[in-house]
């Protein structure tokens, strides 16, 4: 898109750069607040039936689906107070802290093949590591509200996310080792074609390792059972007790779209992102080439897809959120150094020796069903099994094997 | 000024800006939070000069690393008489001289390196921040293939293959790893909670 506003129509490049880069942002905010909007609606009517209530009916027709918009509305209508005994500076910060945190993760995630805010090589890292700093605004928000019930709150969940940090990267560098890649769009790809090709099928191993996958991403966004932050039967409610109207809303925005993120994040590892349980695309013939108006509804199908098993994952979410009890502080510190860690070590341990020993995965016993021919199983064995010229030639060669895979993440399909 | 320029300054100018805030406010959790604002403008100059894995460590590391510090600020100052710290005047020379002494070291060798000693720096204005936009065609041939695949790199450089044939630092790596996992164990042993007098106790607070 730069190279089209660049060279197309003449602007300069400092110009297409700002105006690619606003254009992601828009997207990706709108993406997140629209997001939050559904999702509230969702946890509201899912929590209603589950407790045996309608949820809201009233606001914006038959299902209550305004009903958001309007406790939107409400919200900024709100008075901000503030603690007398605040450190107002960081008082007011915290929430966009929190808010940033979740925003910026979300711009190396992959939506479709090349439809992401940055393309980044290290992706699956880099979203880990931004994810992490997501507690700051808790934490100051908790120390910054001058109130016992607050603080408790930031220190619970500093305890649970630097915890929880462990396990949840060694989940991730499962499907890495498999994919050979912590690029987010190669990861992606290499599970196309029928859901057999998927990470979560590949072995025994991956299975296990996504369920201890998710239960890390639901402590690491605090979502209850692990909500421990926010306790609401303790703490009244956590570090955002003293917060009201608009900046509380931002810590809520901010905690729906680290959820719908860490979602999207094992959708892509797991259940092969854009890559749906039937390759329609491919069946179609839509996604032969890399370029045009069939590679674009082809990436139109694939993000339905992906934004679809991502909200079902969210689902999943808030369906334990209203069926389990909140566990206690020990709990769940015991359930991550006793229980997720050593089942992420072992798991990671078994799909290393799956994959050293070329144990057949579950997309091999099926017949290759739509697999892409370029795309081999071991992204780290296959090169080197197809070229033993790397170690002689170096890097001249590791870049040649590079290739074939690279042309599987082309670039915005937009640019051209 | 080019745009990457303008990114640059923009960037450094908020690392040290944020650094020096650091020097002089007084309260421990605001300085924690000027480090981690100062560390994260370090980690955007990483990502400015195409070197994503080492940015994004430097996310994870460093800023993460500032996180245990921000907790104990807040566990020891949360009420207590230490909100805010004063330095006292032998404190600040000494710190200006560790300090400053770094300095005179990093400036004259900053200085002496060659501005621009291959066709990598000189790229890097166009087309490594914004590469992953620009058409695989165009990026090919011009592109020096070092800019994209940071951590492949330094992964193979790390273990010495296939590059050299030799085993490269692969040996030194496992080392060091071992080496922290005994100091893990170790510390883990250390704070581990003394066996009490009557055990009985403890686990019936268990069941």
């Amino acid at each position: 898109m730069t190279n089209l506003l660049y060279f197309q129509l003449g602007l300069p490049l400092a110009l297409a750069h700002v105006i690619v880069a606003l254009v992601a942002c828009f997207l990706l905010i709108n993406l997140i607040a629209v997001g939050a909007l559904f999702f509230i609606w969702l946890e509201r009517k899912v929590s209603g039936r589950i407790q045996d209530r309608l949820g809201p009916t009233r606001v914006g027709g038959k299902f209550g689906w305004l009903q958001t918009l309007a406790d939107g509305l409400k919200l900024i209508t709100k008075e901000d107070l503030m603690p007398k005994g605040a450190d107002a500076l960081l008082f007011r910060l915290a929430p966009y802290i929190s808010f940033c945190a979740s925003f910026c993760a979300f711009i190396a995630l992959p939506f479709a093949t090349g439809w992401v805010g940055l393309e980044l090589n290290v992706a699956a890292f880099f979203v880990l590591a931004v994810l992490g700093l997501e507690v700051f605004g808790v934490i100051l928000a908790g120390y910054s509200s001058a109130s016992k019930w607050s603080l408790f709150g930031a220190m619970r969940e500093a305890a649970q996310v630097v915890s929880y940090e462990v396990p949840l990267g060694m989940c991730v560098l499962v499907p890495v080792l498999i994919a050979g890649s912590m690029d987010l769009t190669k990861i992606g790809n290499l599970q196309a074609g029928w859901f057999t090709n998927w990470y979560i099928f590949h072995d025994p191993f991956t299975f296990v390792t996504f369920w201890v996958f998710f239960t890390c991403a639901v402590a690491s966004v605090n979502r209850a059972p692990f909500d421990l932050a926010e306790a609401e039967s303790e703490l009244v409610a956590g570090f955002h007790t003293e917060y009201s109207g608009l900046r509380w809303s931002f810590f809520f925005m901010a905690e729906y779209g680290s959820m719908f993120l860490v979602s999207g994040l094992g959708t892509v590892l797991f259940f092969g992102g854009w890559n749906g349980p039937i390759p329609v695309a491919d069946l179609l013939g839509l996604s032969a080439s890399h370029s045009g108006v069939a590679f674009f509804i082809a990436n139109l199908l694939g993000m339905t897809g992906f934004i679809f098993k991502s909200v079902i994952l969210v689902t999943v979410m808030i369906w334990i959120r209203w069926t389990l009890p909140r566990l206690r502080i020990d709990q769940v510190i015991t359930t991550c150094w006793k229980y997720c860690t050593p089942i992420a070590a072992v798991m990671f341990t078994g799909v290393v020796f799956w994959q050293a020993l070329g144990i057949p995965s579950g997309g091999d016993l099926a017949p290759r069903l739509g697999r892409p021919a370029g795309a081999s199983r071991e992204g780290w064995l296959m090169p080197d099994a197809a070229n033993p010229t790397v170690a002689q030639h170096g890097p001249a060669a590791h870049a040649a094997t590079e290739a074939p895979t690279n042309t599987h993440t082309p670039t915005d399909p937009q640019t051209k | 000024m080019s745009w990457h320029a303008l990114e640059f300054y923009f960037l450094a100018l908020m690392a040290c800006a944020f650094a020096l805030a650091v020097v002089f406010a007084a309260n421990v959790v605001r300085m924690a939070f000027y480090l981690i604002l100062s560390l994260g403008a370090t980690a955007g100059l990483f990502f400015l000069a195409g070197a994503d894995f080492v940015g994004a460590m430097q996310l994870m590391m460093y800023v993460g690393g500032t996180l245990v510090l921000l907790v104990f600020g807040v566990m020891l100052t949360a009420q207590g008489p230490w909100v805010s710290i004063r330095t006292s005047g032998g404190e600040w020379v000494l710190a200006a001289l560790v300090g400053g002494s770094l300095l005179a070291v990093l400036v004259p060798t900053a200085m002496r390196l060659d501005p621009a000693p291959n066709h990598e720096h000189a790229a890097v204005p166009g087309t490594a921040h914004k590469s992953e936009n620009k058409a695989p065609d165009a990026k090919a041939s011009t592109e020096p293939q070092t800019t994209r695949p940071t951590a492949t790199r330094i992964g193979l450089g790390l273990i010495g293959a296939p590059t050299s044939g030799t085993s490269g630092y692969l040996l030194p790596f496992e080392a060091i790893s071992i080496h922290l996992l005994v100091v893990l164990i170790g510390a883990a042993y250390l704070a581990r909670p003394k066996r009490r007098a009557r055990p009985k106790l403890v686990e019936s607070d268990e069941a």
